[in-house]
């Protein structure tokens, strides 16, 4: 991870679409790659581009075959002597010509229209094929105003529950894998391979194997549908206090001795001298503990079975179930419960990136 | 394993959350500073580590040591009781239960027929997808290793599905591939029919490898492209005076120095694989029937969603998982010369 800082990718990336010929010569192979390139951002961004473009139409506009570009809506308009505004269209007159209607009511491949200049001019069937809707660009805020009134604000609540236990979880996190991998670097004692050994064995024991027994632990200290029963079964990381650990042997131990000169006790020289210089390695822990916790799916769909302790992505989701598939609903929880992270990933990209490619897991 | 690698930035950055957690942090340190003083007294310095390893180890023995034995105990004993002094030893009964089969290429004769479907829809699913993937991320890694203009800008878009939560992601493609959806929309363009992707045993089959690979592969690929960074730049040097091909550098020179990664990438993307459950349960629930239903959702469906409740077909199920899983990986290792 050598290159230019990402700020500049920007400008290079425009540089080099427009670029014209004449500037760097390609060979075949690199066309091959910037091809290669440009298809995976085309199938990689494409999808998720789509759902936030479709989170702002309304649900008429995504029932819609073929989907519509942009978000549009119908364009409406008061005539007097109709109640609610009537959607606009273009009618092909018999003379070839087009005109702006009103339509009142289909019937089947009829519409009856009224212009909506001169209402007193009487209503007009016409064939639908010949109409066209007028629309304008619109974006369905609403869609957003729905979800977070309806259901009874439930969805504050799913995120409080899903911020709640992100944050807890994380810090907790950071704590008790930071003590374990002070210990574990900073001391000389009998049994600290068996228990480094010990802690990087749990790696081998995928959660989705001890499924069962967890619920049967949570559910004996009598944590089903708490968020503290989501939180502590996987507050230990074995890769945490591995990454905590390599980094913390890189901070020499005169320090430590000069702060024991100094008569600090081992807690001061853990938490004013190593935790602080441990900072990098703290970030890339809390980045990844934030990441699975935000994201976490099976665990808290075995223990939390009540929807007011449902998180976001259970809610999520549940939202397939009800009534069928509320669409614009759905689409504007997807794009909410992908922003959080989509923020962080700008910021701390290489963070996570360095993170992974240091200890192979995430 | 190399340490992280940090830049200016992130320094400056780092050195801000430092401060302001150190502010934050101190109070609630100093206040049990005088508990661990009173212990720091009574242990002595060469038993006072194990202090400081004590809530992580409990963690440890509670929540992976404990369930992996009661999850034996599970295995071998019966009835619908979630409590363990409830339930009776019925020996080896849930292991033969799931083995029961009149005929092991037809999984429609097992008793447990959804068992050996998931079990066959997963040895398939696990070969197809880590091969995809894999391939994906490598060409993916190489590429961006090259001299390649907004590198950062395409290891971002490459990367970040891995960001996104399974649910998420899950939803994503479903909008796409669903009757009205992007996909047909795109392919009507071109004067294709509609088609219900995920109604079709095969293609939802193909779109659970598919969207599995694209959620993943981003992941796979930093890895490998850590790995290539890290093979010198000379030895191209000295392939390019001899005016090696593309290809003979690739897979004479890449592929060699980047095994060690590789095999690290790979017992890493089994493993997980063998795991697939949240994507697949969002996007298709297992359906159409049970064509991309896998081992971890039969387990949860036999354990926490079917009723009555089987908690120990489910843990018999689990065991086998993690043996097939524990054996993998040994024989890898042994492949490998015991390295990691």
């Amino acid at each position: 991870m050598t290159d230019t800082a990402s700020q500049t990718n920007g400008p290079n990336l425009v540089r080099f679409l427009t670029r014209k010929q004449g500037g760097i010569k390609m060979t075949w192979a690199d066309r091959v790659t910037y091809g290669y390139l440009l298809l995976g951002v085309f199938v990689m961004l494409l999808p998720v581009l789509w759902v936030f473009i479709s989170s702002f139409k309304e649900p008429a506009n995504l029932s819609e075959y073929p989907p519509t570009l942009m978000p549009v809506t119908m364009e409406k308009v008061e005539v007097e002597g109709y109640k609610t505004p009537l959607p606009l269209f273009e009618v092909v007159q018999e003379d070839g010509s087009v005109k702006v209607m009103a339509q009142i009511r289909r019937v089947g491949i009829r519409a009856q229209m009224v212009d909506p200049e001169n209402p007193g001019a009487g209503r007009v069937t016409i064939d639908v094929k010949k109409a066209t809707p007028v629309r304008k660009f619109h974006l369905a805020i609403e869609n957003y105003e729905e979800l977070l009134d309806s259901s009874g604000g439930n969805i504050w609540l799913n995120i409080y529950n899903s911020a709640f236990i992100t944050i807890v979880a994380t810090l907790i996190t950071l704590v008790m894998n930071s003590m374990a991998a002070f210990a574990l670097s900073k001391y000389q004692f009998k049994g600290s391979t068996v228990a480094l050994i010990a802690i990087i064995a749990t790696l081998m024991v995928p959660p989705t194997v001890i499924l069962v027994p967890t619920y049967l632990i949570v559910s004996q200290v009598g944590l089903v549908n708490s968020l503290w029963g989501v939180i502590l079964p996987a507050v230990a990381t074995p890769t945490g206090v591995f990454l905590l650990r390599q980094y913390m042997l890189t901070i020499p131990d005169e320090l430590l001795e000069a702060a024991r000169m100094d008569h600090a006790s081992e807690w001061q020289i853990y938490y004013r001298i190593v935790l602080p210089l441990s900072t990098p390695a703290l970030a890339v822990v809390a980045v990844f503990s934030v990441m699975s916790r935000w994201n976490d799916f099976l665990l808290p769909l075995i223990v939390l079975n009540r929807p007011e302790v449902h998180t976001l992505q259970l809610a999520l989701a549940g939202f397939q179930n009800e009534n069928g598939i509320v669409w614009h609903l759905l689409l504007a929880m997807t794009t909410l419960t992908a922003l959080p992270l989509a923020f962080a990933f700008l910021f701390l990209q290489r963070y996570i990136t360095a993170g992974i490619a240091s200890t192979g897991v995430k | 394993m190399v340490p992280p690698n940090f830049e200016g930035g992130d320094i400056v950055a780092s050195e801000a959350i430092s401060r302001t957690l150190g502010t934050v942090a101190s109070l609630p340190a100093r206040a049990v500073g005088p508990f661990w003083k009173w212990a720091q007294r009574r242990l002595g310095l060469k038993k006072l580590p194990w202090l400081f390893l004590t809530p992580n180890l409990l963690s440890v023995i509670c929540f992976s040591l404990l369930p992996v034995i009661i999850n034996i105990i599970y295995s071998v004993t019966g009835s619908d009781n979630l409590y363990l002094q409830d339930r009776r030893f019925i020996g080896s009964d849930n292991y033969s239960t799931l083995m029961d089969c009149q005929n092991y290429l037809d999984a429609s004769s097992c008793s447990r027929d959804l068992f050996w479907r998931s079990l066959g829809n997963l040895l398939m699913f696990v070969p197809l997808q880590v091969i995809f993937m894999m391939g994906i991320a490598l060409v993916t890694a190489v590429a961006l290793n090259g001299k390649i203009k907004a590198r950062g800008f395409f290891r971002g878009v490459f990367f970040f599905p891995v960001m996104l939560s399974p649910v998420v992601v899950a939803m994503t493609w479903q909008w796409i591939l669903q009757r009205n959806g992007l996909l047909n929309g795109i392919l009507g363009f071109f004067g294709a029919e509609k088609f219900s992707w995920l109604a079709d045993s095969n293609w939802a089959f193909f779109w659970v490898i598919f969207v599995t690979v694209w959620a993943h592969s981003g992941f796979f690929m930093i890895i490998l492209l850590a790995g290539l960074q890290s093979i010198p730049g000379d030895v191209y040097e000295a392939a390019k005076m001899d005016k090696a091909s593309a290809w003979r550098v690739f897979s004479k020179i890449t592929v060699p120095m980047l095994r060690p990664v590789l095999l690290v990438v790979f017992i890493l993307a089994v493993i997980r694989s063998v795991q697939t459950f949240d994507e697949i349960y969002v996007l298709t629930g297992g359906g159409p029937g049970s064509a991309t239903m896998l081992l971890v959702q039969y387990i949860y469906e036999t354990g926490f969603a079917a009723q009555p409740r089987n908690y120990g077909l489910a843990a018999a199920a689990s065991l086998l998982l993690g043996a097939a899983l524990l054996i993998f990986t040994m024989i890898q290792m042994k492949i490998s010369g015991g390295k990691k």
